[in-house]
């Protein structure tokens, strides 16, 4: 085992800075190059015209999971040792309701209304004051919805842990559901297109 | 700003591997995934702090970010992966031919409406991320990859809030 290297202790915090600078330039180029620093681009997932959202999320998840998987089944990588958010299941259900809801009102997320705002996009600045302004909100009511947010504490639960069945297992059916999905995306832009065409 | 038209963006399946390997490296390199709305808490904490200490001390969600107080809250993970991100948004949006300064909205709606719209969404956001303990980056990329059973749940949901929503919103896009 050798990775995560930072876990290893193969250099410290300082670097970790200089090396989350430049893994968030990679970060911010992936998403300029897909088109997600355009609202409309990312708001026409939820018309059905343009599902570049679902088609770049699924394969970058399926991408990194296949990686994970095999560096840690190859011994290179201590799968342990990666930092996975706690599951609060009722809290983070909501939240992903409001965030969604947030999604097609506001026409970015947190990351991709960076890279919008750094491109010029006015409205992603807005977006960004808003951010600010939930996220201040969130700690104004904390001490009413305390209780909710803490509820139904799961501890850290991957899919695998909680339906009891083998890791690799999931991975496979992530993939298949992915690549029906990206088959089904396809069938839905083209029949998006000749309606139009036809209206 | 420039006169050049814009390039075109990269098939969805090529920048979508990127992204994933970008996600993966984060992996094997720091032992955690991706993430942006943690960086917003740390700024508005830095603010906040810098304008009413006490408060920001007695409230929960923002005292974490305070950490043991010998640190600045913007001496962190996400902060600098977030200014990788607005540095690399800006250079590659330069090379792309992709930089002007405009309102992203459909013909059907004023701009004054559509900053209205893009605050109240950005808002639900925040909030929603505080929530679910993350949000697109944190949450679905980064705990979907590792399989993580909240952040599929909070996944579906937001795919589910959105299309809820997507009628009321149309005449914002469409």
């Amino acid at each position: 085992m050798t990775a995560p290297f930072f876990k290893f202790g193969m250099f410290g915090d300082n670097i970790g800075l200089v090396i989350a600078f430049a893994i968030g330039i990679g970060f911010g180029f992936f998403l300029e190059r897909a088109g997600f620093g355009s609202a409309r681009k990312l708001a026409a997932q939820f018309y059905f015209k343009d599902l570049a959202v679902f088609k770049v999320m699924f394969t970058a998840i399926v991408t990194a999971m296949l990686g994970v998987y095999y560096l840690s089944v190859l011994g290179f990588m201590d799968l342990s040792l990666i930092y996975l958010t706690p599951t609060f299941l009722a809290p983070q259900l909501v939240g992903g309701l409001i965030f969604g809801v947030g999604f097609v009102v506001g026409g970015y997320c947190p990351g991709t209304a960076c890279v919008a705002a750094a491109t010029g996009r006015l409205d992603a600045l807005v977006f960004a004051l808003g951010v600010f302004a939930g996220i201040f909100a969130f700690g104004e009511i904390y001490p009413i919805v305390s209780t909710f947010n803490d509820s139904t504490s799961l501890g850290q639960l991957t899919i695998p842990t909680a339906a009891h069945l083998p890791y690799g297992l999931i991975v496979f059916a992530v993939v298949l559901m992915a690549l029906g999905g990206f088959y089904g995306a396809e069938w839905m832009e083209k029949h998006m297109a000749a309606r139009k065409a036809g209206a | 700003m420039t006169t050049k038209p814009a390039q075109p963006y990269w098939n969805p399946y090529l920048a979508g591997v990127g992204l994933g390997l970008v996600l993966l490296t984060s992996f094997v390199v720091m032992g955690r995934g991706l993430g942006a709305s943690g960086a917003f808490a740390s700024v508005l904490t830095t603010g906040l702090h810098a304008v009413v200490p006490g408060h920001v001390a007695n409230t929960a969600p923002f005292a974490e970010y305070l950490g043991n107080g010998t640190t600045s809250p913007l001496k962190d993970w996400l902060v600098f992966e977030i200014l990788g991100v607005i540095v690399g948004g800006f250079i590659f949006g330069s090379l792309a031919h992709r930089i002007s300064k405009t309102v992203e909205k459909g013909p059907n709606i004023t701009t004054a409406r559509r900053f209205g719209f893009a605050f109240l969404g950005g808002a639900l956001m925040g909030v929603g991320a505080k929530f679910a303990r993350g949000c697109t980056s944190g949450q679905a990329l980064t705990g979907g990859a590792l399989l993580n059973a909240g952040s599929w749940a909070f996944m579906i949901m937001v795919f589910v809030g959105a299309y809820a929503f997507a009628y009321l919103m149309r005449r914002q896009w469409q």
